[in-house]
């Protein structure tokens, strides 16, 4: 047992739900209790879908149990075809309906229905959503793709982009058009806007592209092992990683196509005199483990940030994961308990998170801007607009993505030399954006001064000190504490770096043994840290 | 005085010729779109300040609660889940040791929580986790700090609203004894409109008023047989019975939505109190001249227009009751996730014959209902609306309504403007077809779509 308040990722059936509403013509029946149908507004509301996810709920009743719930499943799955006429249907249950062994597979079995029927076992207990997308769709490619000739060109298939995916919409988009410039034509996308009959013809394609590790590994190397079809290693974003992913498909193929660069803009902006103020940033990064490897890349070598943590939240890439942290010489965070990666963050105070929509909110907590780069996805994480991460246009994107939530160049100096301005007070946070200057946290701990007994100034409501990124070290004789004069003067820091100089500050201080922060002792430890 | 049409001059609301009390129920028992009841935290962990809401559960469980709050909350909510894995479904004994633990951590974490509900799910419900004995035993072990107290909110037992009505059922048998005469309201309404109905009741001289859920535990609520009380909320059937098992006595009224529905409902309880005319036109004279000219501005939009409710929060009878009879609407199809007679009967008399009443569901026939009664305004949860939008119906999510201040006069304009806000919006929008929905995907380039069975098995 364990106590959550927020996860990452959802139950198996809904990492199933994705694989099936991503599809056409597959219909998926669900053995689960009514409150499950929630699922489907994930699509509906999130992602906007205007159709209903293609799955229909059993919806058993308490008092169904022990008696007829079998039937109800029967019942359930011979309506649903004959409403829905599909090519193929999954089956499988939902946490409830693992528990009360009805055997959803089995069942459909006997019943004699004129499509195949793929019967999915997703332990709730112990995995999942990942996982079951993953499971649901290699169960539907080994069912259904078997040997066909290869196309007389060359193709490929793109596996991984399922419904209610991080761009997968715009990912699949882009990444179609780079292939075909490289002269690769897409043989089958899959699950998104696959049936089962082009499932069948996925042994067609010469090769396939791992879009996702997350949701397609285990078909692709399933259609390595069973079709001789290589796939691709790389997943192409960034740029390093694209121009590794084109010349990854050319080595499978042959072709020597190269495809456009004249649009990438991204090694200009990085290299251009404003970005400067982005170099040594400290990130931290965090999300699922494909889109976190991508971005330590990129942050590192193609923005110039400092990567001072990364870590995933989906178990199977631990060992990846560790191994590519190694290399950054920081150590992996694997964990699906938000609270400890709020630890974490709040230990390193970067001065930039780079996560999902978990780590905006405890970024928003501490006063740390954020990027989102990876699922779980909210109503944001599907814009209008034609945003993919992959391939030169998505890391022009995601120069935009990660420079946005930052204050920006010369603005920073401004901010520091009209400290008192209306306009630029520290809380008013990035002036391009409204609404975001950073929420007052919880009052800090012991370590601060009070100030009615120290007399230093009391700070303003809603300003500096209460937005302060990290609370004070606390010694555990709780024995540091900061004259009023430095405290004062720690104000004067503007307030995207004021949580850094704290900390590093009362770390100076602690590991000298000082236990009252002077000016002098706040200016030293400048010094010290200067870079 | 006053000169509405469809009311007394005291406030009593004028039945229709033949209303919906006999009528013929359709009885649905198919796919039912509808949450359970733990979504009933997101709401009541916010109205009750001192409680923390502890479903013991699935990982399905903790992701509904997230999905159906969003992430607007984050700031540490006072919900969690104690999510069920392998080890626990293997030995019950040590399901119970594991939920101690997990309730010891989180009650040293946080000493502002004085009551902790354990909530029941359906993975607990199915592998007979005795929750109820185990609220016994951790009462025990934290008093008197903290009363643990236990509910099911499971979809297997509950749907939506049904985990408010389970809560405050499970608080009732707890209450201290009281022989005073007080009034009891139940139901968790915003504070602004908690307030305002207090104020009104107080005003006509009726006191003391009691509400349950009490904001925090250490409160003076009581009961007894000196009790009477009122439901600010259809939904709560459970509590209802509890009250009454408690010696008090229930005041059958309309409930407080719209002008109409506000005025009837205190107008049971003024009765009661002995309340004469005078004072209730005094004390409720000017709101309702104020609520009535909210809705009339808002319901031009409505007037004459037909809506569809899908079941969901069982709040749809007493809306359909406020539309039809305040804005003009015309009801064509009343879903109710179940009708308890008891507690709804009074709004199944003023509704005029006509929809079509069902209870429980089927979601895929509804739908086809829907599609062929052709509604200008079909009131349906959040998996149905935008598929229904993109089919060219105008939709209001229902989930709205439970999150939003709509009882009493001062919201009755809002309350109108929530069904008012889709119909115009669609009437304003000057973009044709809406495009740019995800499709379920088209044909790709160069494959044909399969005939039914082409799939070998
Ligand atoms: S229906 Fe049951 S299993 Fe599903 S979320 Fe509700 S309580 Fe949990
Ligand atoms: S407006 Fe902002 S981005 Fe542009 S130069 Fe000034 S500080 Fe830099």
């Amino acid at each position: 047992m364990k106590l959550t308040v927020w996860t990452y990722e959802g139950p198996p059936h809904v990492g199933a739900m994705r694989v099936a509403t991503g599809m056409r013509d597959l219909h998926y029946v669900l053995h689960a209790p009514q409150g499950d149908t929630y699922a489907d507004l994930l699509f509906t509301m999130i992602e906007r879908r205007n159709h209903r996810p293609p799955v229909t709920f059993t919806t058993f009743q308490a008092r169904d149990l022990g008696s007829d719930t079998a039937d109800l499943f029967k019942t359930c799955a011979r309506e649903a075809y004959e409403r829905y006429q599909p090519q193929a249907m999954i089956v499988g249950a939902s946490c409830t309906a693992e528990l009360i062994q009805d055997d959803p597979g089995g069942l459909a079995e006997t019943m004699g229905l004129p499509v195949p029927v793929i019967p999915l076992e997703l332990p709730s207990y112990s995995r999942k959503e990942n996982f079951g997308a993953d499971e649901t769709f290699f169960q539907l490619v080994r069912h259904l793709a078997r040997p066909v000739d290869r196309t007389d060109r060359v193709t490929c298939n793109i596996l991984g982009p399922t419904g209610l995916g991080f761009r997968h919409r715009d990912d699949v988009e882009e990444l179609t058009g780079m292939l075909s410039e490289i002269g690769v034509q897409v043989n089958v996308v899959a699950p998104m806007g696959a049936s089962p009959v082009d499932l069948t013809r996925l042994g067609a394609a010469h090769f396939n592209v791992l879009l996702y590790p997350e949701t397609a590994e285990t078909a692709a190397r399933h259609l390595e092992r069973t079709l001789g079809q290589p796939y691709t290693k790389t997943v192409p974003i960034g740029v390093g990683a694209t121009r590794d992913f084109i010349a990854e498909v050319q080595e499978i193929t042959g072709l020597t196509g190269r495809p456009d660069e004249s649009r990438l803009r991204l090694p200009w902006w990085s290299a251009s005199v404003d970005s400067t103020y982005l170099t040594g940033k400290r990130v931290f990064i965090f999300g699922d483990a494909t889109h976190v490897a991508a971005q330590a890349r990129i942050a590192r070598d193609e923005m110039g940030f400092e990567v001072v943590g990364m870590g995933c939240y989906n178990r199977e890439f631990a060992r990846p994961l560790r191994k590519l942290a190694t290399e950054y010489g920081v150590e992996a965070l694997i964990t699906d308990d938000y609270l400890e990666v709020e630890q974490a963050i709040e230990a390193l105070a970067p001065e930039m998170i780079l996560g999902t929509q978990m780590e905006r909110h405890i970024g928003k907590r501490l006063g740390i801007p954020c990027a989102v780069i990876s699922a779980p996805v909210h109503v944001q994480d599907f814009p209008a607009r034609y945003s993919p991460q992959v391939g030169f246009e998505g890391a022009n994107v995601i120069f935009d993505t990660l420079v946005h939530p930052l204050v920006m160049g010369l603005e920073e100096h401004l901010l520091a030399m009209f400290r008192e301005d209306f306009e630029f007070h520290d809380a008013a946070g990035p002036s391009h954006h409204g609404g975001h200057a950073p929420k007052p946290v919880a009052p800090a701990p012991a370590a601060q001064p009070a100030p009615a007994d120290e007399g230093s100034i009391p700070s303003e409501a809603g300003a500096p000190d209460e937005t302060a990124p990290t609370k004070p070290v606390v010694q555990p004789d709780g024995s540091i504490h900061w004259l009023p004069c430095a405290e004062k003067e720690l104000k004067k820091i503007p307030f995207f770096v004021r949580g850094k100089a704290r900390r590093n500050t009362e770390k100076f201080a602690a590991e000298r043994g000082v236990a009252e922060i002077s000016v002098d002792t706040l200016y030293e430890a400048k010094a010290h840290y200067a870079r | 005085m006053n000169d509405h049409p469809d009311l007394s001059p005291v406030g009593r609301p004028a039945r229709p010729a033949k209303g919906c009390g006999d009528a013929p129920v359709l009885h649905q028992r198919g796919q039912h779109e509808v949450f359970c009841g733990l979504t009933g935290i997101i709401w009541l962990h916010r109205k009750m300040q001192d409680a923390f809401f502890l479903v013991v559960g699935s990982r399905t469980c903790a992701h509904l609660l997230q999905s159906a709050a969003g992430v607007m909350i984050f700031a540490e909510p006072r919900f969690g889940t104690a999510i069920l894995e392998e080890q626990d479904l293997a030995g019950l004994a040590d399901a119970h040791e594991e939920l101690d633990r997990e309730v010891s951590r989180l009650l040293s974490r946080r000493p502002d929580i004085r009551q902790l509900f354990l909530v029941g799910s359906c993975p607990s419900e199915v592998i007979k986790l005795d929750l109820a004995r185990a609220a016994e035993r951790l009462t025990k072990v934290h008093a008197p700090h903290v009363r643990v107290l236990n509910y099911s909110g499971s979809g297997i037992e509950t749907t939506f609203t049904q985990g408010e009505d389970a809560c405050l059922a499970a608080m009732v048998p707890a209450l201290p004894e009281t022989n005073a005469r007080q009034l009891l309201i139940a139901g968790a309404l915003p504070d602004v409109v908690e307030d305002q109905m207090v104020g009104l009741l107080e005003r006509m001289g009726i006191g003391p008023v009691r509400v349950l859920p009490a904001p925090r535990a250490d409160g003076d609520l009581a009961v007894g047989s000196e009790t009477v009380f009122a439901l600010a909320q259809p939904f709560l059937g459970d509590t209802h019975a509890a009250l009454v098992r408690r010696g008090a006595r229930h005041i059958p009224a309309p409930f407080p939505f719209g002008e109409e529905g506000t005025t009837a409902w205190l107008r049971a309880i003024a009765d009661e109190f002995g309340v004469d005319d005078a004072t209730f036109e005094a004390v409720t004279a000017a709101p309702r001249a104020r609520a009535r000219k909210a809705v009339a501005a808002a319901a031009e939009t409505l007037r004459d227009r037909s809506v569809f409710f899908f079941p969901d929060s069982q709040l749809e009878l007493s809306l359909a009751r406020f539309l039809t009879r305040e804005c003009g609407m015309t009801a064509l199809e009343v879903g109710m996730p179940y009708l308890n007679r008891q507690v709804i009967g009074a709004e199944l008399d003023l509704i005029a014959e006509g929809p079509v009443l069902s209870e429980g569901q089927d979601v895929d026939r509804q739908l086809d209902r829907c599609r062929a009664a052709q509604p200008d305004l079909s009131v349906c949860g959040l998996g149905l609306a935008n598929p229904l939008e993109a089919e060219g119906l105008t939709t209001k999510w229902a989930i709205e309504l439970v999150f939003t201040p709509v009882h009493f006069y001062e919201q009755a304009g809002d309350l109108t403007a929530l069904f008012a806000r889709p119909i115009r919006r669609r009437d304003l929008l000057k973009l044709g077809v809406p495009s740019g929905g995800i499709e379920p995907p088209s044909v790709a380039p160069g494959l044909r779509p399969a005939a039914t069975g082409e799939v070998a098995r």
